[in-house]
């Protein structure tokens, strides 16, 4: 419980931070005036129209990340699963970049994210009938690698036929991930199917909790197996997908943060779930506030931030557990 | 009254048969052990009528909900496996996770559990960072502490010490002494003589005899069945059993 209400505090304080984070000089209290204020001066605006939901979309995102992440290294027993691993996150990306492609992106203002949404769905479609209902999870991997090279290729194909260098540079910088300018209209987007997705991995504690003891011995203490693994499929997706959709895809949270926070909830996985989502939000808006004070007028993608700070952490956590790893 | 009522039960692999036609009752009070060479279909046959594969013939344990059935019956499985570095007493806790009992009545029985292993002074040690054989006695004791009817264990004292097979076995004999049930394979012969009351010897898919030890474990039935010969005799010290040598 102290650490649940230790990573609320820090979510808080980074939700804050990030509110009165920016480019626009003006002091903490004026800003807080502004948020709440209904006068339409231009800085009750930046508040509420791009600071607010740029920080919803962080705490959204990141907990979205988090706890798919602990419940795709829950059900497969790996600490090293995360969850693009079902392949979701790449396609939705390829539906992002088609979108763009075609030039819908710019036709009107939702059909970048709606398009990732929907490669999403089509890539969820087909995990589940390559896998079929009661494969092992063995399956389930290799249908998402196939899925996610599938989908990589067709990245690929989209910038290697670019008409020019500016469309293809517009692809690229989408897909390093970034929360800037996004709007309500994205939240209003994402934060369905991300609901799903949490009822759906919440609710999967006790199964998670009891493959511990491997499959069989779950099976036999009243785990359904084929229900856990389409909510884990299904749920995932949806938060992985409506993330990617909105942000472009963001690395390593999904794997770094249930790796963290495993010795705090004594490594079970149910307490991790949740503990992650937590982690997630607040590692997520704490790169995003980094990337705006780091360098204000460059526009550093959250996507390039976060792996250049998860890989050393990784490293550095694999080089402090290289003893007790077996 | 019945705990386990098999009928017809096979099980096929492809085209090719594990299980054969096997029909068997076992009632509360038996520990009985399942014995038989590598290969004979005793693990087949357990996951089988748990429900956990799917098969021809009726068992009363997989006609039942996964739910009813994880209050009847705990399945201790031949693969080890312990995924996170949770404490002790967090695994066994895992199974109550079937039960929706108050935290004293879990409690109870995971401290239950505990001593029955003679595990209490490890309850707080992380499970990963222990020997094999003490993770086996931790496996063990999560099945105890599932609180059921019938306990089905796969060859669970392969690699413990001397001293906690015997252990284990009393265990499981003390279980069925108070009306419970145990169905074990084993691949100790004379363990199975000294602690089972009852062992059914399984061959190529099918039961070839099924009794007391001293009628089932007779020499035809070991040279058919094991392709060994052995001395089995009746001590003051209770049944003596040694594999003496391979039958060419």
């Amino acid at each position: 419980m102290k650490l649940t209400a230790l990573l609320i505090s820090l979510c808080l304080v980074l939700f804050v931070t990030s509110l009165v984070t920016g480019t626009t000089p003006v002091s903490v209290w004026h800003s807080f005036a502004s948020l709440f204020a209904t006068d339409g001066s231009p800085m009750s605006v930046v508040m509420q129209q791009i600071r607010l939901p740029r920080a919803l979309l962080a705490v959204m995102i990141g907990a979205s990340l988090g706890v798919s992440g602990a419940a795709m290294q829950g059900y497969l027993r790996n600490p090293l699963a995360e969850p693009g691993l079902i392949g979701v996150s790449a396609a939705a990306g390829l539906g992002a970049v088609l979108a763009l492609q075609t030039g819908l992106a710019a036709a009107f203002a939702l059909a970048l994210p709606l398009s990732a949404l929907l490669a999403a769905l089509i890539a969820v479609a087909m995990i589940l009938s390559l896998a079929g209902p009661g494969g092992a999870a063995l399956t389930l991997i290799l249908a998402g690698i196939a899925i996610s090279a599938l989908a990589s290729a067709f990245t690929s194909l989209v910038l290697n036929l670019s008409p020019n260098p500016f469309a293809a540079a517009e692809i690229v910088f989408w897909m390093l991930g970034s929360l800037a300018d996004r709007s309500f209209a994205h939240v209003w987007l994402a934060l369905p199917f991300m609901a799903v997705g949490w009822v759906l991995l919440g609710s999967l504690g006790r199964g998670l909790d009891a493959l511990t003891l491997g499959e069989d011995a779950a099976a036999a203490m009243g785990v359904r197996l084929t229900r856990l693994r389409l909510a884990l499929v299904i749920g995932t997706a949806a938060c992985v997908g409506a993330g990617t959709a909105v942000a472009g895809s963001i690395g390593f949270v999904g794997l770094v943060v249930p790796h963290v926070l495993r010795p705090f909830v004594g490594g079970q996985p149910s307490r991790l779930l949740w503990a992650s989502a937590l982690g997630g939000a607040a590692m997520v808006l704490a790169a995003d506030i980094a990337v705006r004070v780091a360098l204000p007028d460059r526009d550093l993608k959250l996507g390039v931030l976060m792996a250049l700070v998860g890989a050393p952490l990784f490293l550095h956590l694999i080089y402090k557990t290289r003893g007790t790893l077996q | 009254m019945t705990v386990l009522t098999l009928t017809d039960m096979s099980v096929k692999r492809g085209a090719c048969p594990v299980i054969e036609n096997v029909s068997l009752t076992l009632h509360p009070g038996e520990c009985v052990g399942l014995l038989g060479p590598n290969g004979a279909g005793k693990t087949t046959l357990m996951r089988a009528a748990l429900g956990l594969l799917a098969h021809d013939g009726t068992s009363s344990l997989a006609q039942m909900t996964s739910m009813e059935r994880a209050r009847a019956c705990a399945w201790l499985p031949q693969a080890r496996e312990i995924a996170w570095p949770v404490s002790v007493e967090k695994l066994v806790r895992l199974g109550r996770l079937p039960h929706s009992g108050t935290k004293a009545e879990d409690a109870a029985a995971v401290a239950g559990a505990l001593a029955q292993m003679g595990l209490q002074a490890y309850a707080q040690r992380t499970a990963t960072q222990l020997s094999g054989g003490e993770q086996a006695r931790v496996l063990i004791a999560r099945a105890l502490a599932q609180d059921t009817p019938m306990m089905m264990a796969d060859e669970p004292i392969a690699g413990l010490d001397p001293a906690a097979q015997i252990a284990t076995m009393r265990v499981f004999s003390d279980l069925a002494a108070s009306g419970r049930t145990v169905l074990t394979s084993l691949h100790d012969l004379g363990l199975a003589a000294r602690h089972c009351t009852r062992v059914i010897m399984l061959y190529q898919g099918g039961i070839v005899a099924d009794g007391p030890p001293a009628e089932v474990m007779t020499p035809e039935n070991l040279a058919q069945v094991f392709g060994i010969l052995a001395h089995y005799e009746m001590t003051d010290r209770g049944p003596v059993f040694q594999t003496l040598d391979i039958l060419e």
